[in-house]
């Protein structure tokens, strides 16, 4: 490797202050500093040595986490496939992982280039470092969309994400919303018909089996319960059971279908303390106080709906895991966190069942958090103001 | 009421090369050096002495023309050799080629009743010419303390939990009756209380246990728990307009010897360690001690980091470089100017991470393992990302995330009512080391500090 590293030093005066390429210096610093960790040392007074972590390895660790996600998800579009079109129903296919794959990649892909190229021109113009949350981005917004999405459609929601959600604030770390969830949001507002309704499985030009409705859990309780009649969970009925929203065998978002999955995410996210356990552990903790809460008042058939089905429903774990612990746009007081994490359950579970507009509530609770999340802190710090201001007077 | 606290907040740093418990005195640097920049706050240094001038022990060298009261002395007896200066003549240090034997400045001796009777402006009068001042420290802003202040309280920390510290009780061996005297004297400076702060977890050691009439408070937890700041903030907190001193243990020592003795004692034991030492023991030398006589011969390897103090708030030096007037430590680390290819990820032995990212798996090397970290800063500066890190290294109630952004944006009401009082660089030097983000957290405390005093 010392090749390598000889030949990146021999271009590097090419890229700095005066060189030929003068504006790309950031670029290649991001590919020096992806090669290579840097060889730059503490200064001189201060701290002389630092902690082996860095912001790379930090987000790369949020990466890893979504794999378990992103290979389930690969497997069940394919799987979904054949179910719809009467195909084999065995999960675990090569078959099913080629045929997602086939399909889920292409967006990975568009996602990573659209945002990668908008982060770079940006680290050119505004002469700062490409930013590795990035790295983090780019494969959230796959998972959080239809499989049957447009590729130019995921293109221009990364772009608007990383662009108004992020870099208009001053980029990484400055940001006030989930760069994913305002991606998500834009596609929601902007292509309304190319993410609500029957999209949820990729039939790829085959015709469906009879009875195939492509609805999803949440669809089917809603409508059940403004039909007015019969009770939800015998409506879900055996494709929708406990079980399989657990496990995920179900129609959705790539990535977003399996509670499993997003809780093995989970599980290394706070293992390696990346993740706050706080922020997910009140997520859940708010859906299903709000879903009991629902069950006391009980309207209607939704309302009736036990409340931990709404754990296991929707994109309710997935983003409990991986959206709301965005530590940029969460609260950063460890006692705002737990209210921080609270409210987006009890929203989201509110925006599900009260709602009429928008079958999935944890979009817009994220959102809608991530915009308060500095109130919040803002009274957990005052609270400790408020404490050194009381002793003084003692 | 003499207190127990536990903290639990804080992290251990567990390096290599450990000072062995034993003097050596194989070593005599014959210079020795007072530099201007290791006392903060000092605006405007006036120098006393001339190139060539002969010193004694305990001759005024320099003082601040804002505080003209408080002498800076030699500590050794000698030649003035060299005063270095840099850019715009700031003064950068002033050299002294110590004598064979050291000959001492005699200022008025005292016996132990005597000091009972001696008033504070007595006192005061032969602390600020025998050169002993400079080690009292004032709270807020860690500053050479004032003259006319009366302080509120003042506390002492008998221990220090920085990585590779010396112990300081050891390195105050034969100093039982000056550190006793010592106290007497500072009893005529507070209407306070004197809190003396030991090790939870440790016997307190004789020189310590002896002393009557001040607060013993016991504290146990990971570093910072032997930082002073962190103490006072559990006892008895600065709030606004409260001034407390703090002094280490050598500095009470030092004040008993001037009165016991009557001279400007400047000799210290210092501890020499660090994983490039071949043999890291304790030396015996004078405040301000050239290095190079403690390192010839005594290194692992030669792309080394000579540090004066301790790794997390120490000042790098030169290998012809002098420790720095408060320093009681020398540190040698690896110089760690080296690209990794993948570093980022490539999964790696032997690193130390308070983030279970990197360290997951630390826990197979066990609690006792000793790491070797070189100067790397492994990463790059960025903007802030991740949060409860900080608090969760910082034993006090106080949110050092917010605190830093306060002083950023140079929000002087923000700043105060999140306790930038209570704090100097040295209490929030681990979260220096832990940011993700890679800042320089204790220059900016410094800043912050800085805006406070000038308004």
């Amino acid at each position: 490797m010392k090749f390598l590293h000889d030949l990146l030093q021999k271009q590097k005066p090419m890229f700095e202050k005066g060189g030929k390429f003068e504006k790309l210096h950031y670029l290649f610093e991001a590919n020096e500093t992806f090669l290579f960790s840097p060889a730059s040392t503490t200064k001189n007074k201060g701290v002389q040595i630092k902690d082996a972590i860095d912001l790379k390895r930090m987000m790369m660790t949020v990466v890893i986490a979504m794999i378990p996600c992103l290979i389930f998800g690969i497997f069940n579009v394919g799987y979904q496939h054949n179910i719809a079109t009467g195909g084999a129903t065995t999960f675990l296919s090569l078959d099913n992982f080629l045929f997602g794959a086939r399909w889920v990649l292409p967006i990975v892909l568009a996602s990573y280039v659209a945002g990668g190229l908008i982060e770079v021109v940006f680290a050119i113009i505004r002469k700062h470092p490409i930013n590795e949350g990035f790295l983090v981005t780019g494969m959230l917004i796959p998972l959080i969309v239809p499989p049957t999405i447009p590729l130019w459609q995921v293109a221009l929601a990364t772009v608007f994400g990383v662009m108004v959600g992020k870099e208009i604030f001053g980029g990484t770390g400055m940001n006030v919303l989930n760069v994913a969830m305002t991606a998500r949001a834009f596609l929601y507002f902007a292509y309304p018909s190319q993410i609500s309704g029957a999209v949820w499985t990729q039939l790829a030009d085959a015709t469906p089996v009879d009875g195939y409705t492509g609805a999803t859990a949440l669809s089917i309780a809603y409508d059940t319960s403004t039909a007015g009649s019969g009770s939800v969970v015998s409506a879900l009925g055996d494709f929708f059971s406990l079980n399989n929203m657990f496990m995920g065998f179900i129609p959705g978002s790539i990535g977003e279908t399996s509670t499993l999955m997003a809780l093995l995410g989970a599980l290394i996210l706070v293992l390696t303390g990346v993740g706050s356990w706080k922020i997910i552990v009140s997520v859940f903790g708010g859906a299903f106080i709000m879903g009991a809460i629902f069950n006391a008042v009980g309207l209607n058939g939704f309302m009736d709906l036990p409340a931990h089905y709404h754990l296991v429903m929707g994109g309710l774990a997935f983003g409990a895991v991986f959206m709301a612990t965005d530590p940029v746009s969460a609260a950063q007081t460890e006692t705002g966190k737990w209210i921080y994490g609270l409210l987006i359950g009890m929203f989201t579970v509110l925006i599900r069942v009260v709602n009429p507009a928008y079958p999935e509530g944890i979009m817009l609770a994220v959102l809608f958090m991530n915009v308060f999340a500095p109130l919040i802190d803002y009274y957990v710090v005052q609270a400790n103001k408020k404490r050194r201001l009381a002793r003084a007077t003692v | 009421m003499s207190k127990i606290i536990k903290l639990k907040k804080g992290f251990d740093i567990n390096l290599a090369g450990k000072a062995e418990k034993k003097i050596s005195s194989s070593a005599h640097p014959d210079t020795f050096a007072i530099k201007p920049s290791d006392f903060i706050g000092m605006k405007r240094p006036k120098l006393l002495v001339n190139e060539g001038d002969n010193v004694k022990a305990g001759t005024p060298i320099l003082t601040d023309k804002m505080q003209e009261n408080v002498m800076y002395c030699s500590p050794v007896s000698g030649e003035i050799v060299e005063v270095k200066r840099g850019a715009k003549r700031k003064l950068l240090e002033i050299k002294i080629l110590a004598d064979k034997t050291i000959e001492f400045e005699s200022f008025k001796t005292y016996s132990l009743s005597d000091i009972n009777g001696l008033s504070r402006a007595d006192a005061q009068a032969q602390m600020l010419k025998g050169g002993v001042w400079p080690n009292i420290i004032q709270r807020p802003y860690g500053i050479v303390a004032n003259e006319s202040d009366t302080p509120k309280a003042i506390h002492i920390s008998t221990f220090d939990t920085h990585p590779l510290a010396a112990n300081l009780a050891f390195t105050l061996q034969g100093a039982e009756e000056a550190f006793k005297s010592g106290i007497s004297i500072l009893k005529k400076f507070t209407d306070g209380k004197i809190h003396l702060n030991h090790d939870l977890n440790a016997e307190v050691a004789s020189v310590f246990s002896n002393i009557d009439g001040v607060e013993h408070n016991k504290f146990s937890g990971p570093h910072p728990a032997g930082n002073v700041g962190v103490q006072i903030h559990h006892l008895d907190p600065i709030n606004k307009g409260d001034i407390v001193w703090t002094l280490t243990p050598y500095a009470v020592a030092q004040i008993g010897k001037l009165f016991l003795q009557g001279k400007y004692d400047a000799s210290r034991i210092i501890a020499v360690a660090g994983s490039e030492v071949k043999a890291p023991q304790y030396y015996k030398t004078y405040v301000g001690s050239a290095i190079n006589k403690f390192v010839e011969n005594n290194l692992n390897s030669d792309h080394v980091r000579f540090i004066s103090g301790n790794v997390l708030t120490g000042e790098r030096i030169e290998k012809d470089g002098y420790l720095g007037f408060y320093s009681n430590m020398l540190t040698v680390i690896p110089e760690g100017d080296h690209a990794d290819f993948l570093g980022w990820i490539m999964p790696k032995k032997n690193v130390l991470s308070y983030h279970r990212a990197w360290g997951l798996f630390s826990f197979l090397n066990g609690k006792n393992k000793e790491y070797v970290l070189d100067t790397n800063t492994n990463g790059e500066d960025r903007a802030f990302v991740q949060t409860g890190v900080f608090e969760k290294v910082v034993p006090m109630d106080i949110y050092p995330t917010y605190l830093v952004k306060a002083i950023m944006s140079e929000d002087f009401d923000n700043m105060e009512a999140l306790g930038i009082y209570e704090i100097i660089e040295e209490d929030l030097a681990l979260c220096e080391f832990v940011d993700v983000s890679k800042h320089d957290i204790q220059h900016m405390v410094r800043e912050g500090i800085e805006l406070m005093q000038n308004g």
